[in-house]
């Protein structure tokens, strides 16, 4: 299970890496996200896939998955939500001053 | 235990939550965030004597024993950061209040100035790796507000790229806490510690530690420092003052803390990366330093070619270099602080951040030039002054383990940092007048203060040298002695 679990992040990172090289700053705020799934996909995959009930007391389980990585994983959610929708405001505003969303564009000393 | 290591996060954690809600009282929000930075640096102070008399202090968030709960840990390293980190904040702080503007002032300026300064002690305090990430975010949320506030386009389009290349970073970061909770089983830097030691630094441990390096090199500008010099020059000057002398210092501490404390078991492999990585970035941010006739990318390229000088004290791992590297740090968060400073005051005069188009200020601002003058000797570290223990130490630890090109690269970029920021100070303060613009820029003593204090600071350093290396001297030796690291947080 857990090759499988790897070739899927690998294809995460792949296209993530893909699209964070583009032009379009679009594309590649769609890349990082991309990464942070892959990522919280490798956290999770990394403590092991062994199948056990969910890390809930009640369920009187004899063995339970690891909780420690869900914990991780969901306060690796969060920062990534904020910061992504700070990076599709700044994208927004960057698009309506600038006037462009090509990367290549940007590049130089210009646009001052 | 002790409570009293949150405090300097707690601080100002709560005086940004009642910042929020002064937002139009500008007054009142600049005397409560130079008050809570006068506490912080009361308990840093505090903190700093504690660990100098009772050793290393620790902290067990809600009583949980380490490896299971989240621990804050004061060594002597951490604790001399944390009170620099709170004396440069209160000097930055005093020059954002003259200079920052009332725009940016009313929106939340100074609540974002208090979340950085979280990020930055939480990340000096914490002794787990994941809290550290979490830390880290804090200070760079709160990095990329500071940065783009004001909205100009320019800040606009470097925003851009820095926002990018952090996420980038803290995506690997993650990666690799995942890879090594995934060998290893903890993420409690102490147990860690522990646990890399009994597994043996293999080649997978090897990679994991490599990463680190790389996600740590990102956000202190070791080699990968090419967002820097865009990104720090669009912010106002307190701004990028304090971008300067903290931000990058805390990746550098979070290679330090790493590659002495967990992953310190194959020199041969990690610490011959980080020598070449170290020489590639004094070599290259020499060449920027000399290239540009612009006072804010010279000033930022001083900044990567500090950054390189440290690295290469780090990757030497040998007493004395330990020790220098403490010191230089140290005294380089205070030295950059000041050169922002004064790089923004020099921008504020004459209108202009090019080198052809300043000259002749000796006349009208003589106290300006004489600060610059000894910010730039105390950098390239000329002997009455801050930057001279500390280099002497990490060149004397280098030619003790025979590294000899890397210190004669260590030397050479230390002759052109002074050259360059003496041809800062030549073409702005000596030579003819030039003609000013229409709006004469007055600068008033409010403005100059805080580059007196550290101007003062770094003599005091410097000449106080003996005393100041009493602490370094410890902090030094756990540096080379984890094990006194792992006891104090493990055995209790």
């Amino acid at each position: 299970m857990e090759l499988y679990m790897s070739l899927a992040i690998g294809v995460l990172f792949t296209v993530g890496v893909y699209l964070v090289l583009s032009k379009s700053l679009l594309r590649i705020i769609l890349g990082t996200s991309l990464l942070t799934h892959g990522v919280h996909l490798l956290l999770l995959t990394m403590s092991r896939l062994k199948t056990g009930a969910a890390p809930l007391l009640g369920q009187k389980a004899e063995s339970y998955v690891d909780p420690l990585p869900q914990a991780l994983i969901l306060t690796s959610i969060v920062i990534s939500f904020g910061v992504t929708s700070f990076f599709f405001v700044l994208a927004y505003k960057a698009y309506q001053k600038l006037g462009t969303d090509d990367m290549e564009q940007l590049r130089g000393e210009e646009n001052e | 235990m002790n409570n009293l290591l949150v405090l300097p996060l707690l601080i100002p954690l709560c005086t940004a939550a009642i910042l929020i809600f002064l937002k139009n009282n500008i007054p009142v929000q600049r005397w409560l965030s130079a008050l809570s930075l006068l506490a912080t640096v009361a308990c840093a102070g505090k903190i700093l004597y504690q660990v100098r008399m009772e050793g290393i202090q620790t902290l067990h968030m809600g009583g949980w024993l380490p490896p299971y709960g989240i621990i804050f840990v004061a060594d002597m390293l951490s604790a001399l950061l944390i009170l620099v980190t709170a004396v440069v904040g209160a000097f930055c702080l005093l020059y954002s209040f003259g200079t920052v503007g009332e725009q940016r002032e009313r929106y939340y300026y100074y609540p974002f100035f208090q979340f950085l300064l979280v990020g930055v002690n939480g990340s000096f305090l914490t002794g787990d790796l994941f809290n550290l990430f979490v830390c880290f975010e804090v200070m760079l949320i709160s990095s990329y507000a500071l940065i783009v506030l004001g909205g100009t386009k320019k800040q606009l389009r470097e925003t851009l790229k820095y926002i990018l290349i952090n996420i980038l970073s803290s995506t690997l970061f993650v990666a690799a806490v995942a890879y090594l909770y995934g060998v290893v089983g903890t993420l409690n830097m102490a147990d860690l510690s522990l646990r890399v030691a009994e597994a043996g630094q293999d080649g997978i441990l090897n990679v994991i530690a490599i990463l680190f390096m790389i996600v740590f090199s990102l956000k202190a500008g070791l080699f990968l420092f090419f967002w820097l010099p865009g990104s720090y020059s669009v912010p106002p000057a307190a701004v990028s003052a304090l971008l300067g002398a903290l931000l990058t210092k805390v990746g550098l501490y979070a290679l330090i803390r790493t590659f002495t404390l967990i992953f310190y078991h194959e020199p041969l492999v990690t610490h011959s990366w980080i020598a070449c990585m170290a020489a590639a970035t004094m070599i290259l941010g020499a060449l920027g330093a000399i290239a540009y006739s612009d006072v804010q990318r010279i000033i930022n390229y001083n900044v990567i070619i500090t950054v390189g000088f440290i690295a290469f004290g780090l990757s030497v791992t040998a007493d004395h270099a330990m020790d220098g590297v403490v010191f230089y740090l140290l005294h380089d968060m205070v030295a950059k602080a000041a050169l922002f400073i004064l790089g923004g005051l020099i921008v504020h005069v004459t209108g202009t951040s090019q080198l052809q188009e300043m000259g002749g200020m000796m006349k009208r601002h003589a106290t300006m030039g004489w600060m610059l003058f000894i910010t730039a000797l105390a950098i390239a570290g000329i002997p009455p002054l801050s930057g001279f223990a500390g280099k002497l130490l990490i060149i004397q630890g280098g030619l003790e383990e025979h590294y000899f090109w890397l210190t004669g690269v260590a030397v050479a970029s230390s002759f052109i940092v002074l050259y360059s920021l003496v041809r800062l100070f030549m073409s702005a303060f000596w030579g003819e007048e030039k003609p000013r613009p229409a709006t004469q820029a007055a600068v008033s003593t409010g403005m100059l203060l805080p580059a007196v204090g550290l101007c003062f600071i770094m003599i005091m350093m410097g000449i106080g040298s003996e005393w100041v290396y009493r602490f370094v001297s410890e902090a030094g030796n756990t540096l080379i002695n984890p094990a006194v690291y792992i006891d104090a947080v493990l055995k209790e």
